[in-house]
């Protein structure tokens, strides 16, 4: 484990698939589609953060307005500090592989992440390595998430690009690699290609 | 065989033998570069196979593509989606097989099976063609290149020779050059003699050539081997041709099977060609002079009358033969004949080309093309039997070039003309035909189905197309080959004397480079010419 890692959250559920993750500071939310990791043991797993939400702490209490006579919404917390208290940023993740031995593999591990395991930004030079192969894009396309699946796909390509030397280059190969994906589901694969930018 | 990544086009996706094989181009391969003709060959796990791309398609995975193609601005979407989603399919029609232990001693074999799933295209490379066409030597004469090749291709004469051949092509694709280049190929290796009716004296001294200066002849370029026969010497005296001998036709040597032949141009009627017979029969070998005569002498009734020939008739006949009378090559008896003279000059090794000059009618090409013929093939087939008979080698092929070829191998008198029998019989006497022609429709199907080796520059009917190919497997294939050849120096050549169907762009003729290269005598450069020398 790299110790220069950002922590920035820690893990509240998790599944094979995926887990939910809920950030030590209120609104610091990783960017839709940045790549995360959690560790578990010789294990490191490799996510993609998708669906992020900031809510109250109690499912049946919501929040209500209290900006009326504040002029900026900084000021509104500053008038009620009890609200950083009371309310948690949480998101979703997607697991894309796992890395062993420092070696990764596109495929899921074998069991899911600990309950409080720590969550870590990936760096980039992490990220370029993890993306060297495209495979982890069957998992990132086959996740079922509340959002649109296009738009979690074309963030995370997006985001990982942009640690890559020629980041154009990289996007040509993953959007190939999508177009023999949904071989046979063109719209989808339109909506996603036209997302990316090179 | 090791093959340069860059010439691999894609793989192997499905196929029959019957239907030819379809591979799928790879991503980086453009459907742009991919042209009908080229010859690929494609490694199976245990074999490769040689083959010719024969079609061409765009297909994609998903129809919806269809629907809603990348917009004018999606270049990205546009380029994932080329070689992926919508990619480029080829056709090929495989012909040779190389890979067991006895085609690598024997060459490559004609095909009984088909690659694997998978198996990678790739462009034939130099060498696979000098594998399946030979390189130039002694036998091997060149020429040309295959499409988009610098290789040389090669056709083995000695076996083009064997049977008779045709050149077919609309009017303007470069039939002419390519004859002359193969007469010039037949001379130079010295697979045959040759005797060439040039219609349009264009192979014997100056040929002409559109938009540029005249071309040589083959007497410019092998002037000791070649004698330049004509009908017109006034003609060829203006062209500053040197001429070996003129020709005159006797009325004595017209026999009725020549005016049979003749009875289309002549406007005969079946009973006017009968009448020829009984003429023929009644006043013996100086038959036209006395029936020219008959009328003059006014004893017409009485002769009429015994030979059972009506008055219309006779008329018709004479209206005949006094357009023969009146060519002015023919004259009722003349000392030297030229068909003596025509097999002396081939007996001697020299190649014969017989200008008409301004006798361009169809009327003198015919009658003299199938009059001469008819003599020397009859002298040549005495000398073959006579040859067998006493175990002596046969005399040398001979190869008979005509132009026009319908008017003599049409189906209405292919069964009675010489030419029709040459064809049929093929080399059993050792004389093969040169068809040349414009409408391959317009010959007798069943010669067109004899004829060994045919090459074929552009034809775009339908009926020319399908006659060329009457006979051949993988027919579909070729035809789409053959209608998209350039209408300028592009040609297919497939049958007899060649391993494959191969287009090829003829090689250079007529500039001064090319005339050196003509001129110089085939490298002896394989260990079989130097086994045939000892």
């Amino acid at each position: 484990m790299d110790e220069t890692s950002l922590r920035i959250a820690e893990v509240t559920q998790a599944s094979t698939a995926g887990f939910f993750a809920q950030c030590y500071e209120l609104f610091d939310l990783p960017a839709l589609g940045s790549l995360i990791k959690c560790r578990d043991g010789k294990n490191e797993i490799v996510a993609v953060t998708c669906n992020a939400r900031t809510s109250s702490l109690e499912p049946g209490r919501r929040p209500i307005a209290r900006g009326k006579t504040e002029i900026t919404e900084e000021d509104v917390f500053r008038s009620n500090p009890q609200l950083r208290q009371l309310l948690k940023s949480e998101f979703e993740a997607v697991v894309l592989g796992h890395s062993f031995d420092n070696e990764y593999y596109h495929y899921l591990p074998p069991r899911p992440v600990k309950l409080h395991s720590f969550v870590y930004l990936c760096n980039p030079d992490e990220i370029a390595a993890f993306s060297q192969s495209l495979e982890f894009l069957s998992l990132l396309t086959s996740a079922r998430t509340e959002i649109p699946s296009e738009e979690l796909v074309a963030a995370c390509i997006r985001f990982i690009s942009a640690c890559h030397a020629e980041p154009a280059t990289f996007t040509a190969a993953a959007g190939k690699k999508l177009a023999q994906i949904f071989v046979d589901d063109y719209p989808k694969l339109r909506t996603i290609l036209l997302r990316l930018k090179l | 065989m090791n093959h340069k990544d860059n010439s691999k086009l894609g793989v192997v996706v499905s196929g029959s033998l019957s239907h030819g094989i379809l591979a799928r181009l790879d991503s980086n391969t453009s459907v742009e570069d991919i042209t009908v003709g080229h010859l690929v060959t494609i490694q199976g796990n245990t074999r490769r196979f040689f083959g010719m791309i024969n079609d061409i398609s765009l297909e994609t995975t998903d129809p919806g593509i269809l629907l809603t193609p990348p917009e004018a601005g999606e270049e990205f979407l546009a380029s994932v989606l080329r070689g992926t989603t919508t990619y480029g399919t080829m056709q090929i029609v495989p012909y040779l097989t190389l890979g067991s232990d006895e085609s690598l001693i024997e060459g490559p074999q004609p095909v009984k099976s088909i690659p694997s799933h998978f198996s990678p295209v790739y462009l034939a490379s130099e060498s696979d063609i000098e594998l399946v066409f030979g390189k130039e030597g002694s036998k091997n004469f060149f020429i040309g290149n295959p499409l988009d090749m610098e290789v040389k291709l090669c056709l083995d004469l000695s076996e083009f020779v064997t049977r008779s051949n045709g050149v077919f092509g609309k009017s303007g694709t470069g039939k002419t050059f390519l004859t002359r280049m193969l007469l010039i190929g037949i001379l130079q290796t010295d697979a045959a003699v040759n005797l060439v009716f040039d219609m349009h004296s264009e192979y014997g001294w100056m040929g002409t050539r559109e938009k540029a200066s005249p071309v040589k002849g083959l007497k410019q370029l092998f002037a000791s081997r070649v004698s330049v026969f004509t009908l017109d010497e006034k003609s060829s005296q203006e062209r500053k041709v040197s001429t070996d001998f003129v020709v005159h036709l006797g009325y004595d040597e017209i026999e009725p099977a020549d005016i049979e032949l003749l009875r289309q141009t002549l406007n005969l009627t079946d009973q006017a060609v009968a009448a020829t017979y009984q003429m023929r029969q009644r006043f013996g070998q100086k038959w036209i002079e006395k029936a020219l005569a008959l009328e003059s002498e006014g004893e017409t009734e009485d002769v009429l009358k015994s030979l059972n020939i009506h008055e219309a008739t006779f008329q018709n006949l004479i209206r005949g033969l006094n357009v023969i009378c009146r060519l002015p090559f023919t004259s009722p008896h003349v000392e030297t004949r030229a068909v003596d003279k025509v097999l002396e000059y081939l007996q001697s090794g020299k190649h014969v080309v017989l200008e008409f000059g301004r006798y361009r009618d169809i009327t003198a090409y015919i009658l003299v093309a199938n009059l001469l013929t008819r003599r020397i093939y009859s002298r040549y087939r005495e000398n073959t039997e006579k040859a067998m008979a006493e175990n002596r080698p046969r005399p040398k092929p001979l190869v008979i070039t005509i132009e026009e070829a319908h008017k003599f191998l049409n189906p209405a008198v292919a069964g009675q003309t010489i030419f029709g029998t040459i064809a049929r019989e093929m080399r059993k006497y050792n004389t093969t035909l040169l068809v040349i022609d414009q409408r391959p429709s317009g010959i007798d199907e069943e010669v067109m189905s004899q004829l060994g080796t045919k090459i074929t520059c552009l034809l775009d009917s339908e009926k020319d197309i399908d006659s060329v190919l009457a006979g051949m497997s993988g027919k579909s294939g070729l035809k789409s080959v053959i209608a998209k050849l350039s209408a300028k120096q592009q040609a297919l050549v497939f049958g007899h004397a060649v391993p494959m169907p191969v287009a090829f762009r003829p090689r250079d003729y007529g500039s001064a480079e090319s005339y050196e290269e003509f001129g110089k005598m085939p490298l002896i450069n394989d260990a079989k010419d130097l086994e045939d020398l000892w």
